[in-house]
């Protein structure tokens, strides 16, 4: 199998997963309790929320543990709103943000909240501009992704910050796709709250964070004991936060190493790509992009149809296509990005690993170029392309 | 997701191709939904379906589907062919995912569709077939979204 679906999720790595296994059935411990085996398991949740801390520039306190980043979108979102409704109830979001943000927004604005949706253009960047002219006396929080799950694009965070920062506005970032994959500093960049999740770089699912910058006021999101000093109740679910831990230390080694096989490995592939099959292109910002991030459309065929034939020669990739989404529309990205729909639904999003070879590279190449010539075949859209270009000629 | 008679279609789609000089074809479907189906036909003088073909833009249902249509349509009488109903394609292909089911609708559509243009190009009427809905994959549909 070669697996390219590193954006849905990741491998837990077996030195995370080793890490996490005592506090399953020997340190098992409620880390709220007195005796030595529930302070153990304190201790190891203080180890990894030190650890998370200091990967992102932060302190131990502004760490909150949640089951994930659909969750802390969920979070920061909600309880900020809630928590500025008396200032103002304009909040500043994109286009091209994760559903956990813009089905989050949708809710807020049934709440009396107003939303602004930011375009971007055709890499899929946001214009720090363009988050200036909109923000007005009663704008109370942006929220604008570290870089984009589909396209890869990474956005000027720091400029967005700094205006959030001169403005006095609250500033919220999804970074799920960004951390552990590129430098990210909550202080340079002006950031007063901050979403991840650990099953992107290789730890477990089901565990996320939260950063909120001290002095933020937000709502506590679940009620109930004094866990994440009380803003987040309910047992701490030690093991994934221990794996946590280890897989943002294990990402922060090897992040620059990473990076540049990745990056090789995705230019390798675009450029093949982009060389050898006629009516493709790249979707995105072709260098402000993450490492692993390689998404292309093909014109004239289906996604779907494309990922079911990859699949049966035991390559796993994703797609924007609406067949993919589960509803009717293809990828509210793609769109964004100024496509048609057509070439949206024709999209493959690959997203790498370290473990990816150069030899899986050109295997995915020559799949792709036979796949992709056998849907053309079938493609009245095709047919018609063809025609079109002979009668012009 | 897809049965093994989904996937046995889809992978062997059968009169997958064009016809030359058809005597019908019709397309529906759109590229907003990504679906676009067009099917052939070649009717002889006795109004039997002589032979069908079919190309299509889709996911692995819409291509399964109009597969399955035009087998079930081949060497059938037009009356015969105008009874091949989305749900009798469906089972054919021993169901589809909920989500999927548009797409037997659209095997539906286009043989109807093709039928019409052989009922207009012969000045003929088939009994029960109607317009078939406006192709709407043209440039420009795309603008409103």
């Amino acid at each position: 199998m070669i697996y390219l679906d590193n954006a849905a999720t990741t491998k837990t790595a077996p030195e995370v997963l080793e890490e996490m296994l005592p506090y399953f059935t020997e340190c098992y411990g409620n880390p709220s309790t007195i005796y030595a085996q529930g302070s153990a398991a304190k201790k190891a949740v203080n180890r990894a929320r030190r650890i998370i801390a200091d990967s992102i520039g932060a302190k131990m306190e502004e760490i909150y543990f949640t089951a994930g980043g659909s969750e802390s979108d969920n979070w920061a979102l909600k309880a900020a709103a809630e928590a500025a409704a008396s200032k103002g109830r304009h909040i500043v979001t994109t286009k091209i943000e994760h559903h956990a943000i813009l089905h989050t927004c949708e809710y807020l604005e049934t709440r009396g909240f107003e939303i602004t949706y930011l375009d971007v253009d055709k890499a899929g960047r946001v214009s720090p501009d363009s988050v200036r002219a909109v923000i007005r006396p009663d704008t109370i929080l942006i929220s604008i992704m570290f870089a984009n799950n589909e396209i890869g694009t990474i956005e000027p965070i720091e400029e967005i910050g700094a205006i959030a920062k001169e403005k006095g506005i609250l500033f919220h970032t999804d970074a799920v796709q960004a951390f552990g994959q590129i430098p990210v500093d909550v202080d340079s960049l002006h950031i007063d709250m901050l979403s991840a999740s650990a099953h992107k770089l290789n730890g477990p699912k089901g565990i996320g964070f939260l950063y909120i910058r001290t002095g933020v006021k937000i709502r506590s999101f679940i009620h109930g004991g004094a866990q994440e000093r009380s803003r987040r109740a309910g047992t701490e679910n030690v093991p994934g936060i221990v794996g946590f831990g280890a897989a943002a230390q294990r990402a922060m080694t090897r992040m620059k190493k990473k990076a540049e096989k990745e990056t090789a490995l995705r230019n390798y592939l675009i450029e093949r790509f982009e060389k050898e099959v006629p009516y493709c292109f790249l979707n995105g910002h072709r260098t402000e992009r993450l490492p692993n991030n390689a998404n292309l459309s093909f014109r004239f065929i289906e996604g779907e149809s494309l990922l079911i034939m990859l699949d049966m020669k035991g390559i796993c990739a994703s797609s924007g296509s609406a067949c993919t989404s589960g509803s009717l529309d293809p990828s509210h990205v793609l769109l964004a990005i100024g496509l048609k729909h057509e070439d949206a639904h024709g999209s493959l999003r690959i997203t790498l690993s370290e473990e990816n070879t150069m030899e899986e590279m050109d295997a995915v190449v020559e799949a792709v170029k036979e796949i992709v010539a056998r849907l053309r075949a079938m493609s009245p859209l095709y047919e018609d392309f063809i025609k079109n270009r002979q009668t012009e000629k | 997701m897809y049965s093994e008679k989904v996937m046995d279609h889809f992978q062997n789609p059968r009169n997958m191709g064009e016809i030359v000089n058809p005597s019908g074809v019709g397309t529906v479907g759109n590229a907003k939904c990504g679906d676009i189906m067009r099917i052939f036909l070649d009717i002889d003088e006795s109004g039997i379906i002589r032979d069908v073909k079919f190309k299509t833009f889709g996911c692995g249902a819409a291509v399964a589907t109009s597969s399955m249509a035009t087998e079930l349509v081949k060497g059938k009488s037009i009356a015969e062919a105008m009874q091949v109903t989305n749900k009798a394609v469906t089972e054919a292909l021993d169901g589809l995912p909920p989500v999927k089911v548009h797409c037997s609708l659209l095997a539906e559509e286009a043989i109807h569709a093709a039928l019409w243009d052989y009922a207009e190009k012969n000045q003929i009427v088939i009994e029960g077939l109607s317009k078939p809905k406006e192709d709407i994959h043209e440039e420009g549909e795309e603008e409103e979204y």
